[in-house]
């Protein structure tokens, strides 16, 4: 299997094609030929996106791959003019052959394990977590049906792939057939044991969650994919290792921890989760507070502002000096 | 660096029951190689997790590790499991998912860790394993069962030295799922399938108290896939006897009454247990490895003589109700009597054997 250094993955991008006039789909493989980890259904890689000013963008996208087959790991980016130019990039600047790094997979927005019946919903590009669902589903053999709402006839190319694969479970709205996807109706009258999963716009979760909940749904039910879930995700800062020197900047997607590992130095730790107390790290200056996110700090240790679990806990200052 | 040099004698016909005699020995390489559990001459109870990440160049180097006793441990477990059907190895039917994803994990370590040994050849989820030691050439179709001859934890773990126990989570503790165990220490897997994790824990002297035990289940449900983490725990036992679980008792507990100063060395066996635990990627399920090593009081002296000093020390110094706990106050006195002998009390290094500057298992020759 792949290694990862520093915390990320180098793969080859082995191929990109267009499947939407605003979607392309990536092809990624280790670069040495080996295996890639292992992951999930609804699972997601943060992709490093080198910008040419020196900064990097950490963009989370789902897993479209098997689960079932590491050699490879499938990506859809669909180009956001939203100003942070992250989707821009890869559609502009990255080209088959290149080198692009990955973080290992995690997963946010797993399957039930104990659902009788999966009914997934989504909207455009939000359908991508729901293909290694799928595959996962199909191969243990559990009963599904998928809702996918597009926005016309030329952006539908991934729901009919999956009604290729899937035949009838895969319900396709907005393919020029005049159809919408209406949630309260996809949700009405299901049997107790039913899961729903829904991922694209804000606004369809949002009608997904309520139209659950008006027919009596309970929320562990209810199923959606939120990034900032991550503990030990917030806004940027930079922090200062007082052996080397080094100054690290830690983007909003990444821990502190994984931030000084990507750089090259080393952190102790062992659950990278806040639990264990393996990578307590002295605090020698600080401008600003500590936005402890640890279980393991006593209410006094936190007080005093002297000590940081690097795999949770982040910072909000001027200035952060830490003994390592 | 290789774990097992390629001249590594695989030894088929040991045993590890009294029907078999104990046909069992280890050579000095075997020895030499051992994750010697003890650190400092006295020894504390505590969870002394690490990293497990390869380290120097003898069991710690693999992620699974294999060595001379592989073939006839394998021979061991199929006896086992022949003998007692239905107690050893259980699975409950949710635990599929982990099931193939224990069945990676071996396969994938092994045959990066072992090329020589073993091959793995993947086509998409169409897999050909190849084990050498054991003449096996097989190929299925990962994920889907009916493509195996047995369920997929125990198709592989009859092809892996050590123990396997897989927890699931549920209702923020770990419940035990399924396991392969056929060498298990004072243990037993039919009663404790289904258990929490505070359950079939089990009562460790100050630990409780300590809020150990706490802390270690919070930070087992924070273990994250890709990065395993391991200990390494010990005991004595008599005879090499690899299973000593509650549902065979009688046939071992006699044992323990016949050890005296003077026959210590050769009855007397360290059993040292590395549990390198993974977070499994797609089930999330944990699994428990334990990988025993057996070695007698008179092996360490003639081949570590070091590692026997350090053994002494500690055995000489452990809190009473230690011993008691690990079962072996009936011999304890015995055993340290014995290796006493060998130690001239010449101060020892600190520190794991695989890390730099750690304890090594002394001088390199034989007499
Ligand atoms: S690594 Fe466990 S608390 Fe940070």
């Amino acid at each position: 299997m792949s290694e990862a250094q520093h915390g990320s993955l180098r793969l080859r991008v082995d191929r990109i094609e267009p499947v939407t006039p605003e979607i392309n789909r990536y092809t990624l493989s280790a670069e040495d030929g080996s295996w890639l980890p292992p992951f999930s259904g609804g699972s997601h890689v943060r992709v490093l996106i080198p910008f040419d000013d020196g900064q990097t963008r950490r963009n989370a996208y789902s897993l479209m791959s098997s689960p079932y087959d590491t050699s490879k790991y499938q990506i859809a980016v669909r180009r956001i003019h939203d100003g942070k130019r992250g989707s821009i990039t890869l559609h502009e600047k990255v080209r088959e052959g290149d080198a692009l790094l990955v973080t290992t997979p995690a997963n946010l927005f797993p399957l039930s394990k104990h659902a009788r019946h999966h009914v997934f919903i989504a909207g455009g590009v939000g359908v991508t977590p729901i293909y290694s669902q799928l595959d996962e589903l199909n191969l243990k053999g559990g009963s599904f049906e998928l809702h996918l709402a597009v926005r016309g006839p030329e952006h539908a190319t991934l729901g009919r792939e999956l009604q290729e694969i899937y035949g009838e479970r895969v319900r396709l709205y907005g393919d020029g057939d005049g159809s919408r996807l209406n949630a309260s109706d996809v949700l009405a009258g299901r049997p107790l044991g039913t899961h729903a999963y829904v991922c694209g716009p804000a606004r369809m979760v949002d009608d997904v969650i309520g139209a659950a909940h008006a027919h009596g749904w309970t929320d562990s039910n209810i199923h959606f994919e939120r990034f900032e879930d991550l503990g030990s995700t917030g806004a940027p800062f930079s922090v200062t290792l007082a052996r080397s020197g080094a100054v690290i900047e830690v983007s909003p997607e990444q821990s502190l921890l994984e931030a000084v590992e990507e750089a090259g130095h080393k952190l102790p730790y062992l659950c990278r989760g806040g639990a264990c107390g393996e990578c307590e790290t002295e605090v020698l200056e600080l401008d600003g507070s500590i936005d402890h996110r640890d279980d393991w700090l006593s209410e006094s240790d936190r007080c005093t502002n002297k000590l940081i679990m690097p795999c949770v806990s982040r910072a909000t200052c001027t200035k952060i000096v830490i003994n390592a | 660096m290789t774990a097992i040099p390629r001249t590594t004698d695989f030894t088929a016909d040991e045993t590890y029951t009294p029907e078999g005699e104990y046909r069992f020995q280890n050579s000095r390489e075997a020895v030499r190689r051992l994750p010697f559990p003890f650190p400092d001459d006295e020894y504390m109870y505590s969870m002394n997790l690490e990293p497990h990440v390869a380290a120097g160049t003898g069991a710690l180097r693999a992620a699974f590790d294999i060595d001379e006793h592989y073939v006839s441990e394998c021979a061991h477990r199929d006896q086992m499991l022949r003998d007692m059907p239905g107690v050893h190895y259980l699975a409950l039917p949710h635990m599929m998912e982990a099931q193939w994803d224990m069945l990676e994990l071996i396969f994938e370590s092994y045959s990066r860790d072992f090329p020589e040994h073993f091959t793995l050849t993947k086509n998409g989820n169409e897999w050909r394993w190849q084990n050498r030691l054991l003449g096996i050439d097989d190929s299925f179709t990962f994920g889907d069962p009916a493509t195996l001859p047995l369920d997929p934890m125990e198709y592989s773990t009859r092809q892996a030295q050590g123990e396997f126990v897989v927890l699931e989570e549920k209702d923020n503790t770990l419940v035990i799922g399924a396991g392969m165990t056929t060498q298990r220490a004072d243990y037993s897997l039919q009663f404790n399938l289904g258990m929490n994790f505070a359950e079939f824990h089990g009562p460790v002297p100050k630990l409780d108290t300590m809020g150990i035990l706490d802390r270690a289940l919070k930070f087992l449900l924070r273990m994250k896939p890709g990065h395993p983490v391991r200990r390494v725990n010990w005991s004595l036992t008599v005879n090499p006897r690899l299973e000593t679980s509650v549902e065979t008792l009688p046939d071992w507990a006699p044992d323990r009454a016949k050890v005296t100063p003077e026959n210590a060395g050769e009855m007397v066996y360290l059993r040292i247990e590395l549990q390198p635990l993974h977070r499994l990627p797609r089930s999330n399920a944990i699994v428990f490895p334990v990988r025993t090593y057996l070695v007698s009081l008179a092996e360490l002296v003639a081949h570590a003589p070091d590692w026997a000093k350090r053994l002494h020390r500690a055995l000489a110094s452990l809190d009473p109700e230690l011993v008691d706990y690990k079962g072996f106050h009936r011999y304890h006195g015995a055993a340290v009597e014995w290796l006493a002998k060998y130690d001239d009390g010449a101060p020892l290094a600190t520190g794991y054997p695989w890390i730099e500057d750690g304890i090594q298992p002394g001088p390199d020759s034989v007499d």
